[in-house]
């Protein structure tokens, strides 16, 4: 085995968020920086997402993943940033000693500051427990997305969808183009998961139902599915009697929700986030260990992808700037989500400079306020007129705001 | 025509795999008939893969003697065919004081089948090896082990077809004909001649008999389910954790039983069924294993859930009667020439290897045999990076640098590995053939992301999409290309033009 390679700033995956980190890392003046991807090409899950729509809020156009994620592959490689392929890591220590392994060995890298940036996984059926027979033709939604996209494979005929998520509602109407039926998508929450815009172009253009409050209660077929036991359920997530319903299909589509890939970070020690199950970080995207950082889906999992991209741009400046100085500001201010919010990030601010917050409401608000507060007094008030849980709420509090700050404790929370 | 076996071994479960290996030892013609698409895919694929020690089974027993005989052969069986295997200990919990005076039965049943160093241990000194378990006393068994059962069954099976052995995937038995010395035995692809016949079909070693005219045994399949726990709690118990077995119930009840992987299972439960195929998965019980695991382990919660999956004894008791029911090894006056090895229920796995012997002794004192040069002595079929060092698999990595490339994150499974797995002795190709071989999928993202590039490989190996399937039979995952289905949507549409011309 080679001796450790040594960088400034290592980001360790090549999706969205990592290409931003790494650009961004060497634009602010780190000397050396590797993006670590495992796949053969950078880009992560913007590959298989041939729809349009990203990067509208960034570039004000309406690009695909593949031509996203091409822009900022560009701009990784103008930088001179530098690349391995294939290369997965396998252990990271608080050191910041990484290790991979790729098809020239294993190898150590010792870098000045690690960024995580391994986005998500999709949840499984045996994860949500769907009880049953075990056939062939249950799938999660993104991996369709893989065997259509970029495979070319086509999965099934008669198609049943469990999960209103976007990756769900956007192969609804990928199956639908590729001569599938989708017979339904069952909701079992009251309200979709995706976001608003998705619901019309891939589901009612299509004229393809929604079931809300609706789940698969049992998977039929012994060798390829036959289908599916749909039923309703109660406030309480429990099931509504009298409501089972077989519906005939040869597919089943699971998008009920993405996880965090945080292996590497709870491996190293990082203190999570019990709502978002990422990182704790503060305005920096610094995590509990020095010199490590996180950002991207694997931080929060985002509703757009520019929102990630500007995430993690932030996050590359910074860890090139603590790699390269040793200092950024100290964060002492305290956040925490109050009444209406599942979360608020960072978790903590320095407050020498403005902050783009990032919020998930509990539930569907209209005409409410985001508020932000110290010592009871207000220090940001922003009028929402619409809020919901699959829709990440952003609100920017200028630097100025913080001078008010009473006992370093800041809450956010949502009022009339 | 007909092919010629000396003996035909009906189902490639782990006690016909195992016969088919001792077969190998000499020079017979031995075929093994299995309804599956590849071995191990019924009972034996989906237990606690518990080595047990005999404390459970009534001295003088048909079972205690298999038991206590398999469980000495098996450290050395896995390690000749390079199968996991961790003596990790059982301790068997009394969660209240009441409970205690069972623990001195099961200490007293065990003795009498002379297994080694039990011992009656108090409260303190079962939180010292255990801190993360409640309970009032536990008996201590040392010797317990744990070992892989499908990594067995197919190392068994592969290392037998390697010796010589035809394995038939996809052969259900249908009918059988002809008496001993000259049977027929019939598949949807051909008729077999043997002139023995071993009956190890598990849950459908009732049929096959009944098939040889024998009417004696019915075969009650009773589901066990079971939930497999998420690497990160692997650590919450050190040896396997067993309550106290529930009165009159079909099993050893809900037990925490940690893997040769590091996972963990709960389970299993116990539900007579009609369908000894239905092995499906139930929330009643799902909820049921983990509220009842979490008598023992108050830490657990369903986060820490990857999957379910269920298995299925084959009793030859009746839910009413309950109890214990014994083995059935033996060759019965009605049929001649058939050895009969019926209701191998737990602890078949561990009575595996001493059956293996005693059915390959009945045989060679009718069929006398020499021995065969092409018996494989140990076996090693699918390498594990995952056991290895960094500075081993580095080494690796220089001469074969598929080894370099992850392809199973979760479980750390290389390229070569699956390419190892796909062409294996048996030609299973199925994905959970792949999966049962190399571990693949079985993680915590269930295949998400190492799915599509299996699939590659597969098809590199000159697979087409359309038969790739999950488990063999109809169980396909793929249409075709999107391109094929794209024409046949082209071609219906000109045909039904044509038509309303």
């Amino acid at each position: 085995m080679a001796s450790p390679k040594i960088v400034d700033v290592a980001v360790i995956g090549g999706g969205p968020a990592g290409l931003a980190a790494a650009a961004e890392a060497k634009g602010a003046g780190a000397n050396s920086v590797l993006l670590l991807e495992r796949d053969d090409k950078v880009g992560g899950i913007l590959n298989q997402q041939v729809h349009d729509g990203f990067g509208t809020k960034v570039f004000k156009e309406a690009l695909t993943g593949p031509e996203y994620a091409a822009i900022y592959e560009d701009r990784v490689n103008e930088r001179n940033v530098e690349t391995w392929l294939n290369t997965i890591v396998t252990d990271l220590t608080d050191e910041r000693v990484i290790t991979v392994r790729n098809k020239g060995g294993v190898q150590t890298i010792q870098a000045g500051a690690v960024i995580i940036a391994t986005g998500c996984r999709e949840r499984t059926r045996g994860a949500i427990g769907t009880a049953g027979t075990r056939p062939a033709g249950v799938y999660t939604a993104g991996s369709v997305q893989n065997y259509m996209n970029v495979r070319n494979l086509a999965v099934g005929k008669k198609v049943v969808i469990l999960g209103s998520g976007d990756i769900g509602l956007i192969m609804a109407r990928r199956l639908t183009l590729e001569g599938a039926e989708v017979v339904c998508v069952a909701e079992i929450l009251p309200q979709p998961s995706g976001i608003a815009g998705n619901l019309v172009r891939c589901l009612e253009d299509y004229d393809i139902p929604l079931y809300l409050n609706t789940t698969v209660s049992e998977i039929h077929g012994k060798e390829r599915l036959t289908g599916v036991t749909l039923a309703e359920v109660g406030p309480k997530m429990g099931e509504v009697k009298g409501t089972r319903r077989f519906v005939e299909c040869d597919t089943l589509l699971l998008s009920v929700g993405l996880i965090p890939e945080t292996e590497l970070a709870v491996g190293v020690g990082v203190d999570m986030h019990r709502a978002t199950n990422g990182a704790v970080v503060d305005d920096s995207f610094r995590t509990s260990i020095p010199g490590i950082f996180s950002c991207g889906n694997v931080l929060q999992v985002h509703d757009v992808v520019d929102y990630a991209t500007l995430e993690s741009e932030k996050a590359g400046v910074a860890a090139a700037q603590w790699a390269m100085t040793g200092q950024l500001p100290d964060a002492k201010i305290n956040m925490s989500a109050g009444n209406g919010l599942r979360y608020v990030l960072p978790t903590t601010i320095s407050g020498e400079d403005a902050v783009d917050f990032t919020m998930r409401p509990w539930k569907e608000e209209h005409d409410k306020s985001v508020v932000f507060k110290s010592g009871g007094e207000v220090l940001r008030r922003l009028k929402m007129p619409h809020m919901e849980p699959a829709g990440m709420i952003r609100v920017r509090v200028a630097k100025g705001r913080f001078k008010n700050v009473i006992d370093n404790e800041i809450t956010a929370e949502i009022e009339d | 025509m007909s092919e010629k076996y000396d003996v035909a071994i009906i189902g490639g479960g782990v006690v016909g795999s195992a016969i088919a290996r001792e077969l190998s030892r000499y020079d017979l013609r031995v075929t093994v008939l299995e309804r599956a698409a590849d071995v191990s895919r019924g009972t034996s694929g989906k237990n606690s893969g518990v080595v047990h020690t005999g404390i459970n089974v009534p001295f003088g027993s048909v079972k205690a003697k298999f038991n206590v005989a398999g469980a000495r052969m098996f450290e050395k069986y896995c390690a000749d065919l390079d199968v996991p295997f961790k003596r990790v200990g059982k301790v068997i919990v009394a969660l209240g004081e009441t409970e205690i005076p069972d623990l001195d039965v099961l200490k007293a049943k065990g003795e009498a089948n002379e297994v080694p160093d039990l011992e009656i241990i108090d409260r303190a000194t079962l939180k010292k090896m255990e801190p993360n378990i409640e309970g009032a006393s536990a008996l201590n068994v040392p010797t317990a082990a744990i070992a892989c059962p499908y990594s067995l069954t197919i190392a068994l099976a592969e290392s037998a077809a390697a010796g010589g052995v035809d394995i038939k995937l996809n052969s259900p038995v249908t009918e059988i004909n002809g008496t001993q010395g000259a049977f027929e035995i019939e598949t949807p692809n051909e008729t077999i001649s043997a002139g023995l016949i071993v009956n190890s079909a598990g849950l459908g070693s009732d049929k096959i008999a009944r098939m040889v005219g024998v009417h004696r045994w019915r075969v009650w399949p009773c589901r066990g389910e079971y939930v497999i726990l998420d690497k990160r709690v692997g650590g919450l118990i050190n040896s396997m954790v067993y309550p106290v077995p529930p009165k009159g119930g079909a099993g050893l009840g809900i037990h925490i039983t940690p893997t040769t992987d590091g996972n963990i299972l709960l389970g299993p439960s116990a539900d007579y069924t009609n369908d000894g195929d239905d092995v499906r998965t139930t929330a009643k019980i799902r909820r049921q294993l983990l509220n009842e695991a979490s008598e023992f382990l108050p830490e657990l919660t369903p986060r820490d859930v990857i999957t379910a999956y269920s298995g299925m004894r084959p009793k030859l008791v009746t839910a009413k009667e309950g109890g214990f029911g014994d083995f059935v090894v033996e060759e019965v006056e009605e049929a001649p020439g058939v050895m009969q090895l019926v209701g191998i229920e737990s602890p078949g796995l561990t009575a595996a290897p001493a059956i293996a012997e005693h059915v390959s002794e009945w045989v060679r004192k009718r069929i006398p045999a020499s021995a065969n040069s092409g018996f494989q002595e140990t076996w090693s079929a699918v390498h594990r990076t995952r056991e290895d060092t960094l500075s081993k698999i580095d080494t690796m990595i220089a001469e074969d640098p598929d080894y370099g490339e992850i392809v199973c994150r979760c479980e750390m499974v290389t390229k070569t590995e699956i390419v190892d797995a796909i062409n294996n002795e048996l030609d299973a190709t199925s994905l959970n053939a792949i999966k049962y071989r190399s571990r693949a999928t079985m993680g915590r993202c269930q295949g998400g992301f190492c799915g599509p590039r299996i699939v590659d490989l597969l098809i590199e190996s000159g697979k087409s999409p359309e038969s790739i399937t999950l488990n063999g039979g109809d169980s396909w995952l793929f249409l075709g290309t999107t391109e094929d289905l794209r024409a046949q949507a082209k071609t219906r549409r000109a045909s039904q033009k044509m038509g309303a011309k």
